[in-house]
């Protein structure tokens, strides 16, 4: 979330978009019904489902499920051409003066540089023009034709609220409804939020998609305002921490692995430093070697000297162009290119796509470790051809599967200290109520007990390459479990020489004489003490932004890209909306996200960014810099929009013996899948509470289509996919309505994740219907609007 | 079915007595039974499932006794905090029925290949023979430079997924685990 | 001492069940398997080890507009009680002194009177132990003045739990407030039938009770009302009392039907 859950009951209006926040997140939804209450705010719902949120809402407005760049590019449109826009702000905080090159151009789906053959882009042509001193030129007036500002118009000029319904199967009034609603807060005092959650994330274009709605909340000024923001709303309760300390290409605090070109630690500062693109950026990413040889520090201790490059090649480094994401790597395990897998606390079997595929894929592995509280599908995927074999018939019979696997007992959250980061990026101590039961051990038990034995082997025996292994630092005083306070220090970061902590990231330095484990958590553990076990109650803006409750990354700011609630010269867009304020020579509020001592008008108001200012236009992304409306991988219809190019050209779709897709012809209706307010994702199914409040699995279905069908509410049902089936009792509900698209009715089907093979009620694996499609950046599964068919038992 | 009819005409007798006597059932008290939280220790705690972070206050009994494990008897919001001010989902609410859980698993499983049952294994031994599988795996399967030469120290043939139900701790205990094998294949539910 | 009443808030339920989960977690109540009867709601009504339900209901309008209400479901604690004028075990149902209806099972008979003569069909008969429950309001933790259960839970304010005057109030400016804003028909659900009671609501269509799974207008059946009055000296014949409890259900519900009370 750019701002936090507390934040928002200051919007004056709340979209709810690609999430559904009263169902999945309810308490944290109790802001969005406070601000309805407390300062009348409207909240819009769109959603292919009328669900929880939507019976709440002021506006509600069905899409079709993958319609939702159409719906947000007609809203970027509504509020250019009806000149809803927040223009100063615009000027001001974003990249609309910047000129963009002649050669860019967007052409029938494709952006220039498209290259048929390799199915990429050169983006050469979407650089900014540069002046003699490598700066972006800009136009002030924003009338350059090549400025972004004027790219943008033309691009969603095309986003009529025609288009929109064609494409997304509302009405074009209801769609002018809600977008005069939204567009509303585009003007100085009026402040609106969007919350989203894996609605907009579980698409083959999920990342434009989020990328549409950062360019909405831009040209209508609500970045960086309380009451508004882009929010997501995360689902596991430390998804935000384990996402800060890392991914498969990525360190902590969001620096990147290595690449194997960067041969050396010069090297790889050089190409992870940017250099300012206007004058007045602060780009505090050319910080990035304090980060980066301070955590090399923290990793390797005394093995990391100013000689070796403080550890760097320890650190591995990945080709050029590899991708070891979630989807790939299964992939290549399915291919037999892994020997093991270790697990602590998922359950791929459930949660990936395409059943059959997981299934087929760990029973290739040689060993696997899982570290659980229960025993889920994905320890005992060899139990599935036994327990459920008519619903996953690609699944291996356990006799022929060799996996050796080791199912080890965790101690859960009460069992446990330790930090979850939630959705606000609001760093929360936890402390431990009771040990754990049985033989059950904390986490950092068997990390370390297995870390430990590894490295008494390498010195014992040798072995391959064993100085990575047996150069990390581990002089924890309780070795083998070590207390979560001591890690979370060397998390904060400390002085080496005196160990004393250091009181940010600001005091990090990149010559060995600080270490810190994750540069953004630096502050949450300072002289003063733990700052995530922070209990006060203030509030002195009246903001929401309890600044002594907890800690809050990154320097305890709590609302993100602050510095733009406010004018050039620092006066406020809204009086009692002010998270910061310049007083004196230093700001009051919120912690400012600028230079503190420095003056509003000094410097660019994004200061990440070389820009010094956000970006509408963002050549980051491999499949365009403006989002473009593309259909589903698998999809009812035609692109409306250009025939001839119907899905994201990026997207990854893979393409193996099991990864099928299927036609509009054979599987006719829009499915997607989803979590109830009752469950939590796959875990719940082992608690007494779940399988009390909702037990069954159930397939929602619009009346009309069970009409045709002959369902009545309560008949088993099978779904099914190019994939696989599902079985299940229908829910024949009004709340599904069927949809208009491109003058035929499209049904859509809802199909609730949770059951599996193992738990105190079962039922069918959800994703055994979902196909192996992938958004190209982010590599998120198409879990949202793939086709299905449908029939009475 | 005998012993209830005997019981309600016993009941109906007692009603006969008291009704004679005029009594004013509004007015009617019993003493409400004790509060289950009234001799708890309480712990704060944030809730596991989502990200919305509620603080959570976790009440055990047992704690202050030797030889006695706690256990716990009650799970509740914290009214102390900005987010959820005491209030909490179906889940969260219920925190408890996950804790004390007959399903929890309490020891070491095993699965040998080709099996079809868990046996059960010694921490020792499974710290023992998973140690040994790893080693094997990254002594064949580490690739010190790439094909140009140039040094990329990685092991390609394991995956390391998860973390997103744990601390940033751990998190970060398991970055330098990963980081020591040289493991990239680094994933969690973030993806998903 | 003070009445004290329940303010459910229907225009902000998000039908999350926080309640129904807190209402068996601190009851201790068991956590069977719910059943699934083709709607979102956990059981198709309350139960004697279920005492809170969110009831879910879909409406068409006649504009094709839709709304899906969502209202939490309990004993009213009504001013007039049918339950207890119907009891004839004495103290087995009773008024504490801030207004909540509530059991002393060591007391009750079983009878299922107090059932026949719920005007909202709320208490339920277990048929183990051939007693009668129903929510009693958390009286342990009202007793010692803590919310009950279900309102502490109550994520986004659609409970509220305090003195019954106050929260008349309240519910009365929020739905003019509702009315103000263009849901011409909001309203408060207090009914007179019944003396008023000690749970009240704000429907944003009070006009249709019955949309929320709420009786349009409940009294007191008059079955109950004639046993209280001249009859009630009957009432100490327990054979007769059976006969008049097949009676009154029947008057009020119809047949009974074999799995009514297992369900």
């Amino acid at each position: 979330m750019t701002n936090g859950w507390t934040d928002v009951a200051n919007a004056d209006v709340v979209l709810v978009m690609g999430g559904n926040p009263a169902e999945n997140h309810p308490v944290g939804f109790r802001f969005a019904m406070e601000a309805k209450r407390t300062r009348k705010a409207k909240l819009v719902c769109i959603d292919p489902r009328f669900n929880r949120t939507a019976a709440v809402a002021d506006h509600y407005v069905p899409i079709r499920s993958g319609s939702d760049i159409a719906f947000l590019g007609g809203l970027i449109h509504y509020a250019l051409e009806g000149e809803l826009y927040h223009a100063d702000y615009v000027k001001q905080h974003t990249n609309a003066a910047f000129l963009i090159e002649d050669g860019f151009g967007f052409d029938e789906g494709y952006f220039s540089g498209w290259d048929a053959e390799s199915k990429t882009y050169d983006k050469a042509s979407w650089q900014y023009q540069k002046d003699s001193s490598g700066f972006a030129r800009v136009d002030e007036t924003l009338q350059n034709p090549r400025s972004v500002f004027q790219l943008l118009k033309t691009h969603y000029a095309r986003y009529t609220p025609e288009r929109v319904a064609e494409i997304c199967g509302c009405s074009a009034e209801e769609f002018n409804r809600a977008a005069e609603t939204i567009c509303s807060t585009g003007r100085a005092g009026r402040s609106g939020t969007i919350l989203y959650a894996l609605g907009w994330t579980q698409h083959s274009h999920s990342v434009q998609l989020i990328h549409a709605a950062a360019m909405l909340q831009l040209l209508l000024g609500n970045i960086g305002m309380p009451g508004g923001g882009v929010n997501a709303q995360r689902g596991h309760s430390n998804i935000q921490g384990a996402t800060d300390m890392g991914a498969w290409n990525m360190l902590p605090g969001y620096m990147k692995v290595p690449r194997a070109p960067w041969r050396s630690l010069d090297e790889y500062v050089h190409t992870n430093s940017p250099a300012p693109l206007r004058p007045d950026a602060l780009n505090y990413w050319s910080n990035t070697s304090k980060f980066f040889v301070s955590l090399l520090k923290a990793y390797y201790g005394d093995n990391a000297t100013r000689d070796n490059d403080y550890g760097y090649d320890f650190l591995p480094k990945i080709g050029e162009k590899d991708n070891y994401s979630w989807g790939f790597f299964f992939d290549r395990m399915n291919r037999g290119g892994l020997e093991g897998l270790i697990s602590f606390g998922m359950n791929p079997v459930a949660n990936g796509p395409n059943t059959v595929k997981m299934l087929s894929a760990l029973a290739k592995l040689k060993w696997m470790i899982v570290v659980e509280n229960f025993e889920t599908e994905t320890a005992a995927f060899w139990k599935a051809s036994e327990l459920a074999g008519e619903y996953y018939p690609g699944a291996p019979d356990a006799a022929d599967i060799d996996t050796e696997v080791f199912l080890l007992p965790a101690a859960c959250f009460a069992e446990k200290d330790g930090t979850f980061v939630n959705s606000s990026r609001w760093l929360q101590w936890k402390n431990q109520a009771l040990p754990p039961p049985g033989d059950s051990k904390p986490d950092q038990e068997i990390i370390a007990r297995l870390f430990l034995k590894l490295r008494e082997l390498y010195e014992d025996e040798g072995g391959t390459s064993p100085e990575p292994l047996t150069s990390i630092a581990w002089d924890y005083g309780n070795a083998i479990s070590p207390d979560l306070q001591e890690v979370a220090r060397e998390i904060n970061g400390q002085e080496v020489a005196t160990g004393r902590q250091v009181p940010g990231f600001g005091a990090l330095k990149d010559d060995g004489s600080t270490r810190c484990g994750n540069w953004l958590y630096s502050g949450s553990y300072t002289a003063d003490g733990n700052q995530m076990a922070r209990r006060g109650q203030e509030d002195p803006t009246g903001l929401g932004l309890y600044a002594n409750w907890s800690w809050s990354w990154p320097a305890n700011r709590r609302v993100l890209y602050n510095r733009a609630s406010a004018d050039a010269d620092g006066k406020p867009w809204d009086e009692s909306r002010a998270p910061i304020r310049w007083q004196g020579g230093r700001y009051t509020g919120d912690v400012p996200d600028f230079k503190a001592d420095a003056a509003p008008d000094s410097l660019g108001s994004f200061i990440m960014l070389p820009e010094g200012v956000a970006k509408l236009f963002a050549p980051d992304f491999v499949e365009g810099p403006f989002p473009e409306h593309y259909e589903p991988a698998e999809s009812p219809v035609d692109n409306a929009m250009h025939p001839a190019v119907g899905v994201n050209p990026s997207a990854t779709i893979f393409t193996g013996e099991l990864d099928t897709l299927g036609t509009r012809q054979d599987y006719p209706y829009v499915a997607l899948t989803y979590r109830l307010t009752e469950h939590f994702h796959y875990w719940t199914k082992h608690v007494k509470t779940s399988s009390l409040l909702q037990s069954n699995f159930f397939v929602e279905l619009p009346e009309a289509l069970a009409a045709e069908k002959g369902i009545q509410n309560g008949d088993r049902v099978r779904v099914s996919s190019a994939r696989g089936t599902a079985e299940g009792p229908a829910m024949v509900t009004k709340r599904i309505r069927p949809l208009q698209v491109a003058g035929r009715t499209i049904y859509q089907v809802g199909l609730p994740i949770h059951w599996g093979f193992l738990g105190r009620t079962k039922g069918p694996l959800v994703n055994n219907l979902t196909p192996s499609v992938l958004d190209p950046n982010s590599g998120t599964p198409e879990y949202k609007g793939f086709l299905v068919n449908m029939e009475k038992l | 079915m005998d012993f209830s009819r005997r019981q309600f005409f016993q009941a109906s007798a007692t009603a006969l007595a008291t009704t004679a006597f005029g009594f004013d059932l509004s007015r009617a008290q019993t003493r409400a039974k004790e509060l289950k939280i009234a001799r708890t220790t309480q712990t704060t705690s944030v809730c596991p499932y989502c990200a919305v972070g509620c603080s959570v206050i976790i009440h055990t009994l047992g704690d202050r006794a030797k030889n006695v494990k706690p256990t716990v008897v009650h799970i509740e919001g914290d009214t102390e905090s900005p987010i959820n001010r005491g209030t909490l989902c179906p889940k969260g609410i219920s925190l408890k029925q996950y804790v004390v859980n007959d399903r929890r698993l309490t020891k070491p499983l095993y699965r040998a290949p080709g099996a079809t049952e868990w046996e059960t294994i010694s921490w020792d031994d499974a710290i023992e023979r998973m140690a040994r599988r790893i080693k094997d795996t990254r002594d064949t399967g580490f690739v010190e430079s790439d094909d140009q030469g140039r040094t990329v120290n990685r092991l390609d043939n394991v995956a390391l997924i998860g973390g997103c139900t744990d601390t940033n701790e751990i998190n970060y205990l398991l970055g330098k685990f990963r980081f020591g094998l040289g493991i990239v294949t680094y994933e969690n539910q973030a993806r998903l | 001492m003070v009445t004290v009443a329940k303010l459910i808030d229907t225009t902000t339920c998000i039908g999350c069940k926080a309640c129904e989960a807190a209402c068996q977690e601190w009851q201790d109540q068991p956590f069977p398997v719910g059943t699934y009867d083709g709607t979102y709601q956990t059981f198709p009504d309350v139960r004697h080890d279920f005492w809170n339900l969110i009831k879910f209901n879909e409406i068409e309008h006649a504009d094709g507009g839709l709304s899906w209400h969502m209202a939490k479901f309990q004993c009213m604690h009504c001013v007039d009680a049918g339950c207890i004028t119907a009891c004839p075990a004495p103290g087995a149902i009773f008024r504490r002194d801030n207004g909540t209806v509530d059991f002393d099972h060591d007391k009750c008979i079983g009878c299922g009177y107090c059932i026949t003569a719920c005007p909202f069909d709320v208490p339920r008969l277990n048929p183990i132990t051939q007693k009668v429950y129903k929510c009693n309001l958390c009286s342990d933790r009202t007793a010692v003045g803590l919310e009950p259960a279900c309102i502490k839970a109550c994520p986004t304010n659609c409970l509220t739990f305090g003195a019954r005057d106050d929260l008349v109030q309240i519910a009365t400016d929020r739905a003019r407030t509702l009315r103000e804003d263009g849901k011409a028909s909001a309203g408060v659900y207090n009914p007179a039938g019944v003396g008023g009671t000690n749970v009240i609501y704000v429907l944003e269509d009070a006009a249709h009770p019955e949309d929320y799974g709420l009786p349009n207008d409940p009294t007191v059946p008059w079955t109950v009302r004639v046993w209280q009055g001249p009859l009630k000296w009957l009432g100490n014949a327990a054979l007769v009392g059976g006969i008049l409890g097949t009676f009154f259900h029947y008057i009020r519900f119809g047949p009974r039907h074999a799995d009514e009370e297992s369900s």
